[in-house]
C-alpha cells in the first residue's frame, strides 16, 4: 500500500469510491462491510414489483477485490442477492391445477394455519415452501391423495444461506409423480439455531439416507429418522462440511518456484 | 490361540463382550470354523469391506448370518468421499464439469449431460444450444450408457465367476473408449459437454469410425446372448434373486433398469424427453421378472436401443458437417478453440492469432471467461438425465455469481444402494453378490 497523500484526512467522508487510496484506520473487512453505507448512492434499487422476500447475501464491488487493493472504481457498489420471490397467481400450465388439489386437501387434513408458506415459480419449476411443522403431514398429502400421487422422492438436498436470519438452513425436496408426469419441488427453511425438522421417512422410505447425508453435511436435525447418523463423513467428524462457514481446506502448492494458493484463498469474483 | 495365529497381527483373534472376533485375510478360514465350532454360536456378523476386491468400489456390507441365510444385511458407504460438490463452489460454472464427471466414472457423459443441462436451465439458453451440439450430447451418452452396461455385465459375470462375459466384457467397453478418446481426446473425465454446446466438434473420421463400431458391437453382442441367456448355472445364480417388485421400487427411489425389471417403462428419455430423444426412434426396455435375471436382460437390450440412436446420431451428424457445437454468444461460449499441431493436441493458432494480433474484444472476452468466468442469475434448477443406473438429477442453486452456489447430485447408485437390505434379507449369503451386482453401483457416484 502506497502512502496516502496528506491532503485525504481520514475523517472526512469523501464523494468517490477510492481509487489506489484509502484511510489507514479501515481494515478491508470493515471497508467492504461499510460499503453501502458510505456511499448509499452507489447501492442499485430493487424492484418495487418484486418484494425482496429472501436475501441471501449482500454483493460489494466487483472483480473480487477487497479493501484496499481495490483500483477498480466498483468498491462502493453494493447489490442485494435475492432469491426469486412469491409468485402470484395464476402460476401457469398444470401448476394452478395441482396446487388447487393441494390446498385443498390440506384443508381436509390440517385445519388451521396453512403448512404453505408461499409458492415460487421460476424457470418452469414449482416450489412449496412448507412450514416444517406440517412436512410430514404435506407429503403424505403429496404422496396419497389420487389427484398429486407423487410417489417418488426422488432426493433430498440441503442448502445453507448464512445471510438468512433465522432462516439459515434450507431442506429441499424433490419429488416426482410418475402418474400424472409432473416434479415439483417442496422447501422448508429451519434457523441455525434449532436445525429441526420432521423426517418424512415414514412416507418415502428412500428419503432416508438422502435425510442422513443433509445431516452429515449441514447438521439438520430430521426428527423420528431411525437412525439418523453421518453417512459420508467418518462417525467422529467435527463440524458438518457442506455449510457455507466450514472451510473448503486445502495447502498452498509450490511450482517451479510460485506458490499456488488452495482455491478457497485464490481471488473469487463472486 | 495356537502360536501360528497370534504371531500375525492382522489375523489375529480377540474376544469381546459380543463374543469371540476373527479376522481373516485369505488361507486361514479354518481358524474361523474351529472357533465357532467350540462357541456353539450359529449366528454371525460377518463384515465385508471396504476393501471388496469383487465389488465395484469400496463397499462395505455388514451380513449378520443364520448359518447360510442372511438375516440382515446393512451397507457402510462414504469410504471414496472427496467432497466434489464442496469443490465446486470453489470454481467458475465451466470449470464445474471438469470435476462432475469424476463422480461416477462408469458414465460421466450423464453426470456432465445432468451439471450442463442445469447451468442451461438457470441461464436461459437452453434452446439456444446448437443442434449438432445436442445431437453429439446424445452419441456420447448413449456409447456412454453401452460401455457402462458393459461393465455392469462383465462385473456381474466376474462375480458369480463367468470369466469369458468379464473378459469380452471390457474387450468390447475398450472400443468404446476408443471412440471417447477420438472424440473428445480423452477415456474418462472428459469435461467435453461445455456449457453453451460441446467443447470440440467431431473429428474428421470419427463417422466412419462409429458406423464400424456399430457394425462390430452388432456381431459381438449376441455372444453375450449365447453365454448368458439360457445357462442353466447362470439362470440358478440370477434368476429370482435380488427381488424387488414395483412398490418397493418406489418405496426406495429405485429407478433404471432396476424399476423397469418390475415391467414398468419409467425411461425419462421417453417420459420427459430432453435435448429432443422424441425425435429418436427407439423402444424403452422392459422385463417382468423383478429379478437380478430381468435387470441382466434388460442391460443387454438397452445396448441394442443405444446402437439404434447411436446410428441415428451418425446420420444426423453426416448431415451436420461444419455446423457450429457452442452458442453463438461470446459471453458465455468457453474459448476452446484446439487444434492438432506437430506437438499434440494445444491452442489453435488461428484462435491466438485472432486474439492477440485482430480482436481486442475477442482477447478481452477470452480473458475475462477464462479467469472470471460467467455470471448465472440468481435462482435454483433440478435436472434430470437417465442414466445407465437410473434417474440421475442435479440440483443446482445460483447466487448470481460466477461460481455454484450450490450443486448437489442426485446419484442412482447412491439410492439404488438403499435397496441391498431388502434384496439380501432372507436370502443366501452368496446372493447378496448377485443382488448388489445387479443394482450396478459405483461407489465413485455414490460417495462423490
Amino acid at each position: 500500500m502506497t502512502a496516502e497523500p496528506p491532503e485525504t484526512p481520514a475523517e472526512e467522508p469523501r464523494d468517490e469510491p477510492a481509487v489506489g487510496t484509502t484511510p489507514h484506520d479501515d481494515s478491508p473487512d470493515a471497508l467492504a462491510g461499510k460499503a453501502h453505507e458510505r456511499w448509499p448512492e452507489n447501492t442499485l434499487p430493487v424492484s418495487p414489483q418484486q418484494p425482496a422476500l429472501e436475501i441471501i447475501d449482500v454483493r460489494e464491488g466487483m472483480f473480487g477485490v477487497r479493501g484496499p487493493g481495490d483500483t477498480s472504481g466498483y468498491g462502493g457498489l453494493s447489490r442485494p442477492v435475492v432469491l426469486p420471490s412469491a409468485t402470484q397467481r395464476p402460476y401457469g400450465g398444470w401448476f394452478d391445477d395441482m396446487a388447487d388439489h393441494l390446498e385443498a386437501a390440506l384443508h381436509n387434513t390440517a385445519g388451521d394455519g396453512s403448512p404453505i408458506e408461499h409458492v415460487v415459480v421460476d424457470r418452469d419449476e414449482i416450489t412449496f415452501y412448507i412450514r416444517r411443522a406440517k412436512l410430514l403431514e404435506v407429503a403424505q398429502v403429496l404422496r396419497d391423495d389420487a389427484a398429486l400421487r407423487f410417489e417418488l422422492c426422488s432426493g433430498v438436498s440441503g442448502v445453507h444461506y448464512p445471510a438468512e436470519t433465522g432462516r439459515e438452513l434450507h431442506a429441499v425436496y424433490h419429488l416426482v409423480s410418475m402418474t400424472h408426469n409432473r416434479r415439483i419441488r417442496l422447501e422448508v427453511a429451519v434457523p441455525d439455531a434449532d436445525p429441526h425438522l420432521p423426517s418424512v421417512v415414514a412416507v418415502y422410505p428412500t428419503a432416508d439416507w438422502h435425510e442422513r447425508e443433509t445431516y452429515d453435511f449441514f447438521g439438520m436435525i430430521f426428527d423420528g429418522h431411525p437412525s439418523l447418523t453421518r453417512i459420508e463423513m467418518p462417525d467422529d467428524w467435527p463440524g458438518h462440511p457442506q455449510r457455507k462457514d466450514y472451510p473448503l481446506g486445502g495447502i498452498p502448492v509450490e511450482y517451479k518456484g510460485a506458490t499456488i494458493q488452495p482455491p478457497d484463498l485464490r481471488r473469487s469474483y463472486t | 490361540m495356537t502360536q501360528q495365529q497370534t504371531s500375525d497381527p492382522y489375523a489375529a483373534e480377540q474376544t469381546t463382550n459380543a463374543g469371540p472376533v476373527f479376522t481373516v485375510t485369505g488361507q486361514d478360514w479354518d481358524s474361523v470354523v474351529v472357533g465357532l465350532a467350540e462357541s456353539h454360536e450359529e449366528r454371525v456378523v460377518v463384515n465385508m469391506g471396504p476393501q471388496q476386491p469383487s465389488t465395484q468400489g469400496v463397499l462395505r456390507l455388514i451380513l449378520e448370518l443364520e448359518g447360510e441365510t442372511v438375516t440382515e444385511a446393512r451397507c457402510g458407504v462414504g469410504y471414496l468421499h472427496t467432497g466434489i460438490e464442496k469443490n465446486m463452489e470453489y470454481r467458475n460454472w465451466t470449470q464445474g464439469v471438469t470435476f462432475c464427471t469424476r463422480m461416477d466414472y462408469l458414465a460421466p457423459f450423464h453426470y456432465e449431460a445432468a451439471y450442463v443441462m442445469g447451468v442451461e436451465k438457470l441461464l436461459g439458453i437452453a434452446a439456444d444450444v446448437p443442434e449438432k451440439a445436442l445431437v453429439m450430447r446424445i452419441l456420447l451418452m448413449e456409447l456412454n450408457r453401452i460401455s457402462s452396461h458393459l461393465v455392469a455385465i462383465a462385473t456381474g459375470g466376474l462375480e458369480i465367476g463367468a470369466l469369458t462375459v468379464m473378459t469380452i466384457g471390457f474387450r468390447e467397453r475398450e472400443s468404446v473408449l476408443d471412440l471417447f478418446e477420438l472424440i473428445t481426446g480423452l477415456r474418462m473425465n472428459h469435461a467435453f459437454i461445455r456449457p453453451g454446446g460441446v467443447s470440440q466438434d467431431m473429428p474428421p473420421g470419427a463417422l466412419e469410425h462409429i458406423r464400424e463400431f456399430v457394425k462390430l458391437m452388432r456381431k459381438r453382442l449376441p455372444e453375450y446372448a449365447a453365454f448368458c441367456n439360457a445357462n442353466p448355472i447362470f439362470r440358478g445364480r440370477l434368476v429370482d434373486v435380488g427381488y424387488l417388485d414395483l412398490a418397493g421400487c418406489l418405496a426406495l427411489g429405485a429407478t433404471g433398469p432396476v424399476l423397469r425389471a418390475t415391467g414398468y417403462p419409467w425411461d425419462l428419455r421417453r417420459t420427459q424427453p430432453y435435448w429432443g430423444y422424441d425425435g429418436y426412434d427407439f423402444d424403452v426396455v422392459t422385463w417382468d421378472t423383478c429379478d437380478a435375471y430381468g435387470r441382466f436382460r434388460i442391460r443387454l437390450q438397452e445396448m441394442w436401443e443405444s446402437l439404434r440412436i447411436v446410428e441415428q446420431c451418425a446420420d444426423r451428424l453426416a448431415d451436420l458437417e461444419g455446423a457450429p457445437v457452442m452458442v453463438g454468444d461470446k459471453k458465455i461460449a468457453w474459448p476452446a478453440q484446439l487444434a492438432v499441431g506437430s506437438d499434440g493436441m494445444g491452442n489453435s493458432h488461428d484462435h491466438i492469432r485472432h486474439i492477440m494480433g485482430e480482436s481486442m474484444e475477442a482477447l478481452i472476452h477470452h480473458f475475462k471467461l477464462v479467469t472470471e468466468g460467467f455470471r448465472v442469475p440468481v435462482g435454483q434448477v433440478y435436472t434430470s438425465v437417465e442414466s445407465p443406473r437410473g434417474e440421475l438429477a442435479c440440483h443446482l442453486v445460483s447466487d448470481g455469481g460466477t461460481r455454484p452456489y450450490r450443486a448437489h447430485f442426485r446419484d442412482p447408485s447412491f439410492v439404488n444402494l438403499q435397496c441391498t437390505s431388502v434384496m439380501s434379507e432372507g436370502g443366501q449369503v452368496a446372493d447378496v453378490i448377485v443382488a448388489i451386482a445387479s443394482l450396478d453401483p459405483v461407489m465413485g457416484g455414490v460417495d462423490r
